[in-house]
């Protein structure tokens, strides 16, 4: 059975000393899903990686909202093309001699 | 001890002002930043000395510093004076502490004695940085599902390697990476897989392929020979007529589908026929024969 870690937004946000609108503004660009139960937000567990990483890009090296979005597609398509590339390179390797 | 050009790094002259330096470094991070090149040792190497050369060159004191003693930092009093004077001074300092703290270069240690500063009084938690490890393994090995103790960092860790993992496929051990900062989570141990091969088979996912030489008169006339596969020998009845590169298909005989028990993938045999060479007198005479026969 998989178990879901919730992570309520508030403390999130009081942890990290960040504003809750950043939370919300990666929601609504689809960055990342909130849980609504009984009137308080919550972020998955799995997605606490992700978020810290938009965070860093956003505060440390002031990359702002669609700049994230973006970034975050590129990246996506970039491990996609290495996934991708190893599996070729595996199969180059199977023929090579055959 | 080499000494290390901090200009050069974030490609600035000698007077360079505050501004430009602060424009050039965030340029760099923006560059190197390794959220935004996972897994790229080279960047990250490079992370570690813009941020470096930023930590220097952006607090006056520290600039001050390093351009009156840098290059001559090996020789001198005034240099031994300044080094104890900077470990009581305290600055601003750069915002990735988190994936920069300790990774300081012996020179800049020796001359500044350390991180000079930080988000003093900021407690904020960050993530443990994630560490990537490889780890070799033979075909043979990634046929079973096995257990193996590895260490990293002085840490003992039993890992279940699933058989069928792929070569160049990474696993993520939560919380083995490298320690939060100020109590934030440990980071992760990503273990990427390098599978050798010293079998006589080809994969292609869980699919296996062998090339099996057939004499002639077996490829012509048919007749039984021995396989090997990868869990043992298996007996298989060859056509009469095979031609040369035919292939066979033993289905199940493969190699194990990545969790998923019980499944396998095929093996594929791809005939070699070798052709008969030295002839007698009397094979040559019967070939010519046969020839006439077609």
């Amino acid at each position: 059975m998989k178990t879901t870690q919730l992570i309520s937004i508030k403390q999130f946000c009081s942890h990290y000393d960040v504003s809750t609108t950043f939370i919300s503004a990666l929601q609504e660009l689809d960055l990342i899903e909130i849980v609504i139960t009984e009137e308080d937000e919550y972020l998955h567990a799995r997605q606490l990686h992700e978020v810290e990483k938009m965070m860093r890009l956003h505060y440390d090296l002031h990359i702002n909202l669609e700049g994230i979005d973006a970034i975050s597609n590129l990246l996506k398509q970039v491990q996609d093309l290495k996934k991708e590339n190893q599996i070729l390179k595996n199969k180059l390797k199977t023929y090579d001699g055959l | 001890m080499a000494y290390i050009d901090y200009y050069k790094i974030l490609g600035l002259s000698k007077n360079a002002t505050e501004n430009e330096i602060k424009k050039a470094y965030r340029k760099l991070a923006r560059k190197y930043h390794p959220d935004l090149n996972p897994n790229d040792k080279t960047a990250e190497q490079k992370f570690k000395e813009i941020n470096e050369a930023n930590e220097v060159l952006s607090h006056p004191e520290n600039r001050k510093k390093y351009d009156t003693y840098g290059e001559h930092w090996e020789h001198g009093e005034d240099y031994e004076k300044a080094k104890h004077q900077q470990s009581h001074q305290q600055a601003s300092g750069s915002p990735f502490e988190n994936y920069s703290g300790e990774d300081f270069s012996d020179f800049f240690n020796d001359m500044f004695g350390g991180r000079t500063s930080g988000r003093s009084g900021n407690q904020v938690k960050f993530r443990g940085q994630d560490f990537n490890a490889q780890l070799q393994l033979d075909l043979k090995e990634v046929y079973t599902t096995h257990k193996r103790t590895l260490t990293v960092n002085n840490k003992k860790i039993r890992i279940t390697i699933p058989a069928g993992v792929q070569n160049g496929q990474v696993i993520k051990i939560k919380g083995h990476g490298g320690k939060g900062v100020n109590g934030g989570p440990n980071g992760d141990l990503h273990i990427e897989f390098l599978i050798t091969n010293s079998t006589f088979f080809k994969r292609d996912g869980s699919n296996l392929y062998l090339t099996k030489d057939l004499d002639l008169y077996k490829a012509l006339l048919g007749g039984e020979i021995v396989i090997d596969t990868m869990d043992g020998k298996v007996k298989f009845k060859v056509k009469p007529e095979t031609q040369n590169g035919s292939k066979i298909k033993l289905k199940g005989k493969g190699f194990p589908k990545y969790k998923k028990q019980g499944e396998f993938g095929n093996l594929f045999i791809i005939f070699n026929i070798i052709m008969p060479t030295t002839l007698s007198a009397k094979e040559k005479e019967l070939f010519t024969e046969l020839s006439k026969l077609r």
